[in-house]
């Protein structure tokens, strides 16, 4: 049997899980969020997005935009 | 990816400048870029007396805190809405401001709505043909105008905005698009005063994107508002903001591009003519003495005079 390590990603009440061993920019490629709109931390401290994701890895994703109509 | 001035692991990066950097740097990278487009545009100087508006949001609680650091006489203002749905927005708002202020022993006026008008906002959207129900318009006229007065009244030199890059940008390619002239010609990192009721206003942070004054308040561990106002879901700022990361995803520095060609423009005289003929057009509104471009009573006032006749 396959096991499948996962990397999580949270964005507000949302969760998303993708492979361990990617890189952030490839994993918000992958649940479609732009690496624009979003900061990631990873235990509190600010990462960029070439960081590879480990395993059981959960990162913040705090949305950037704000604005009115 | 290490921070281009120490070597150590970079915080933030940021693809438009070619440059990654660390906690460290990055705070002090944000002062010296602050200070040099205070500079650049003659914003004002440490002697003006600043007033910042702030919403409770990361930009204008960054904008203070970034204010205060440059060593700045500056004040903050914060107008409550009485927009609260199911998420307390205004009343969490409010809250993050007087607590920003208290820590950093700043003065903060606080003016409500609900007391300046006797209606909150989403009320006065009702209560007026504005905005056809969604309280925006209401919103944006309100503020303007309580800011400005505020600012006139208290003898203040300058009011100051935490606007960033993204804003700037979202509402340039809106007006672009509908080739709104009079709303193109207005835009700048500084609005000069040209009648005696109407502040001068400027934005410091116009050249910031807005991941990197979000990057600045985390990084600060400044305590701000994260949830969206209830009315923003949908909006066209928004929309605007979202299509035009997809073109910077692919073309790095394409925001800060578009932004800077717009008023390197405007400074080659795009459109020059039409502000002089715009800047003759201002008078003075008999009701509150404020700057109106009409013959009469300007817009804010007539929509009060148009809710109280409702009300009675």
């Amino acid at each position: 049997m396959e096991i499948v390590v996962t990397a999580k990603l949270v964005l507000r009440d949302q969760e998303f899980e993708v492979r361990h061993g990617m890189t952030l920019r490839h994993a918000l490629a992958q649940i479609n969020v732009s690496p624009e709109s979003v900061l990631a931390t990873r235990d509190g401290e600010l990462i960029t997005d070439d960081e590879l994701l480990h395993d059981d890895d959960s990162i913040k994703l705090i949305a950037v935009i704000s604005g009115g109509c | 990816m290490k921070c281009r001035r120490c070597g150590h692991k970079a915080s933030i990066n940021m693809r438009q400048h070619k440059l990654a950097l660390c906690k460290d740097h990055y705070l002090e990278w944000i002062l010296y870029q602050t200070e040099r487009i205070i500079g650049k545009y003659k914003m004002f100087t440490h002697q003006d007396q600043v007033l910042v508006a702030v919403s409770g949001g990361k930009d204008s609680l960054a904008l203070w805190d970034v204010l205060l650091r440059l060593d700045y006489n500056v004040e903050g203002l914060y107008i409550g809405l009485g927009i609260n749905g199911d998420i307390s927005y205004s009343t969490k708002s409010r809250s993050f401001c007087q607590e920003f202020a208290n820590l950093h022993n700043s003065k903060l006026h606080i003016l409500e709505i609900n007391k300046e008008l006797d209606n909150t906002i989403p009320e006065l959207a009702k209560k007026s043909s504005r905005g056809r129900g969604k309280p925006c318009s209401v919103c944006g006229l309100s503020k303007r105008h309580i800011m400005n007065r505020l600012a006139i009244d208290e003898g203040y030199d300058v009011l100051v905005t935490g606007h960033n890059l993204d804003d700037e940008v979202a509402t340039l390619f809106n007006n672009t698009l509908n080739w709104s002239t009079g709303y193109l010609q207005r835009q700048s990192p500084v609005l000069e005063s040209t009648h005696p009721g109407l502040i001068r206003k400027t934005k410091p942070f116009c050249r910031f994107y807005e991941r990197e004054t979000a990057a600045y308040a985390l990084l600060r561990g400044i305590q701000y508002v994260y949830d969206e106002c209830p009315y923003a879901v949908g909006a066209k700022s928004i929309y605007n903001k979202e299509l035009l990361n997809r073109l910077e995803v692919d073309r790095p520095g394409a925001k800060l591009s578009f932004y800077l060609s717009f008023l390197k423009a405007k400074e080659e005289g795009f459109f020059t003519q039409q502000e002089e003929s715009n800047n003759n057009l201002l008078n003075t509104c008999p009701t509150c003495g404020g700057p109106t471009t009409v013959l009469g009573e300007c817009a804010f006032c007539r929509m009060v005079t148009k809710v109280s006749q409702g009300n009675q």
